[in-house]
């Protein structure tokens, strides 16, 4: 029988479940469960509806699992547009606080929403579906575990659902990035072992000798992640059927693990983890290997050994002792180099096909990725020195550098990944449009630009306005009145975060058309030679 | 297992040994001959499909 087992544990999980609504000891934790169950359940009601008695068909073991991951190519769309449209609705809110609805829908609650809905649920099924893509591809090895891939793929969907639903109902760790309860931090802890299992088991059963480097930096992301989820939420619940529990650390030290979490999840999650996406889909984008294998080897090897020191940098000025504050500011300002250094080794794939930049929107997204990547791990090592930091630090102009990182290089790499990947996946020759990929492109690329200048502006008048003092020593302005000087730049940041959503939508109706099969009838990009050919007959007219 | 004991051990004997690795990695990395292995792995994903 199709899915029997299946069947009969997730019937167990949802009678759990219910049996957790029922005797649950708070209202929230009652809540959440009531959610799972019908999550659960109707999961469990669509596998019953799609079961079959006939013998199952043999798999081939030399096909690649290609399942999962066109899943995944889908969900990270999905959960992309709403991830982003969150972003645009509390970009909203903060420049018109009357659209706060209570109590789900206030900025506290749906702020943790829009960061764990474009990091984990849209970055995360992206790295998910690439790394199953890629291990396979530059292994040449079916992935390991049979369904296991079925399993992380589901698991990790039932793992944003608990994680949204939770913040919405108002439970919370109020660690920042990792604000899921301790329940839900134990079913991920599950789901991202099976990950590893499946990566590694795939790198292990691998038929190509060497282990091509992308594969080295998924497994750092992988391993990493593991790390720094269990030790950042070693907690205690109050009740093991209540939503309520408290770190294992205090003060200071419960402050450090948070932020040696936090900025490794930016380092591995959201560096790592897309450098081994860059490291595949460039090359194959552009048809030529890497500019350098042995720098990205170095490149890996270098944000090994230093991301995981540069944490402190997000505690200067505070009771963290002193040495670990200037040890933060060293390490970031050391990345610096492997970063840059990785940067070119990505723009220098295109040496001798730079003219692809104009023929191939998608080589155009991933270069545009790349020199974000560049800039905005130039503005971090910048933004970690002390005394820029004590400008910037709780101002705007972080929240434009993580948007720079997070729009300009995760956001478009990703996008670049996905419009690779999917014509492939679904076998069609290609794209349903690339006008609308270029479309794409510059409203995400404009939108950025707003985004992060805007935030610039807004972030430096911020940081003045608060150590503004006139000659007595009083401080010139109160809170309000910074938050009041603000509002201009609020709305125009919520304009350029429309743009950007807007880009993801028309990529979303691209890729649900060439999905469907369909391929719009478009003149072909325009090539470069008549351009050229015409500039050098003018010139020669002169010579 | 003090925290003076893991701090000092840390900035010293744990910093030259993390250097050391470093080192060796970017050392190995860069070895002799590696160019042709480097060249031969770089080809690694434009090989098929």
């Amino acid at each position: 029988m199709k899915f029997g087992k299946e069947i009969v544990l997730l019937s167990l999980f949802a009678f759990a479940a219910l049996v957790a609504a029922g005797f649950g000891v708070d209202e929230p934790f009652r809540q959440h469960m009531w959610v799972l169950f019908f999550a659960v359940a109707g999961f469990t009601a669509i596998l019953l509806r799609n079961t079959e008695f006939k013998p199952a068909v043999p798999i081939d073991p030399a096909a690649y699992m290609d399942g999962p991951i066109r899943y995944g190519a889908i969900a990270t769309v999905f959960w992309g547009v709403v991830g982003m449209l969150v972003g645009v609705v509390i970009a909203l809110q903060l420049a018109y606080p009357d659209l706060n609805v209570e109590p789900w829908f206030n900025f506290g609650r749906l702020r943790p929403l829009h960061t764990s809905g474009v990091v984990f649920a849209f970055g995360g099924n992206a790295l998910l579906c690439t790394s199953l893509y890629v291990v396979q591809r530059t292994c040449r090895a079916r992935l390991f575990g049979g369904d296991l891939a079925w399993f992380v793929f589901w698991g990790y969907q039932l793992f944003i659902v608990m994680a949204a639903t939770g913040y919405l109902l108002g439970i919370t760790e109020s660690r920042e990035y990792a604000e899921p309860e301790w329940y839900v931090d134990l079913w991920l802890t599950i789901v991202w072992v099976a990950y590893l299992l499946l990566f590694l088991g795939t790198i292990l059963k691998r038929k190509e000798p060497h282990i091509y480097v992308a594969n080295w930096f998924y497994l750092s992301f992988i391993v990493t992640i593991a790390m720094l989820h269990v030790i950042n939420n070693l907690s205690m619940p109050v009740s093991l059927l209540g939503a309520k529990s408290y770190s294992a650390f205090s003060g200071v030290q419960d402050a450090l693990t948070q932020w040696w979490y936090g900025h490794n999840a930016v380092g591995f999650f959201l560096t790592a983890g897309f450098l081994g996406m860059m490291y595949y889909f460039v090359p194959k984008q552009a048809n030529r290997p890497v500019y350098s294998y042995r720098l990205s080897i170095i490149h890996f090897w270098a944000l090994i050994f230093l991301y995981i020191w540069a944490g402190p940098h997000h505690l200067h000025y505070t009771a963290l002792p002193d040495w670990a504050q200037t040890l933060g500011m060293v390490f970031s300002i050391m990345l610096w180099m492997p970063s840059w250094g990785g940067m070119i080794n990505g723009l220098m794939t295109l040496s001798g096909a730079w003219d692809k930049l104009r023929t191939d929107p998608i080589i155009r997204m991933m270069v545009m990725a790349v020199a974000f990547y560049g800039m905005s791990t130039f503005e971090g090592p910048m933004m970690a020195i002390k005394t820029v930091n004590s400008l910037s630090h709780y101002t705007d102009w972080t929240i434009g550098h993580v948007h720079s990182g997070a729009l300009g290089w995760v956001g478009m790499i990703s996008f670049g990944a996905i419009y690779y990947m999917v014509p492939k996946l679904w076998n069609r020759e290609r794209l349903y449009s690339m006008r609308l990929v270029t479309w794409h492109f510059w409203l995400a690329t404009l939108g950025i630009v707003v985004y992060a200048a805007v935030m610039w502006v807004s972030g430096i008048m911020q940081g003045l306005m608060w150590r503004e003092y006139d000659e007595q020593s009083f401080l010139v302005y109160s809170f309000a009145e910074t938050v009041a000087a603000m509002h201009p730049y609020y709305i125009m940041r919520a304009i350029g975060g429309a743009m950007y959503l807007s880009g993801a939508l028309i990529m979303a109706w691209n890729i649900a058309m060439t999905i469907l099969g369909y391929q719009r009838e478009e003149d072909p990009m325009p090539r470069s030679i008549p351009a050229l050919r015409s500039v050098r007959s003018g010139a020669s007219k002169w010579a | 297992m003090t925290y003076n004991f893991m701090r000092e051990f840390a900035d010293s004997w744990g910093l030259l040994a993390m250097a050391l690795l470093f080192v060796g990695c970017v050392a190995f990395a860069l070895r002799p001959g590696s160019r042709r292995h480097a060249d031969k792995a770089a080809q690694i994903p434009l090989k098929d499909d």
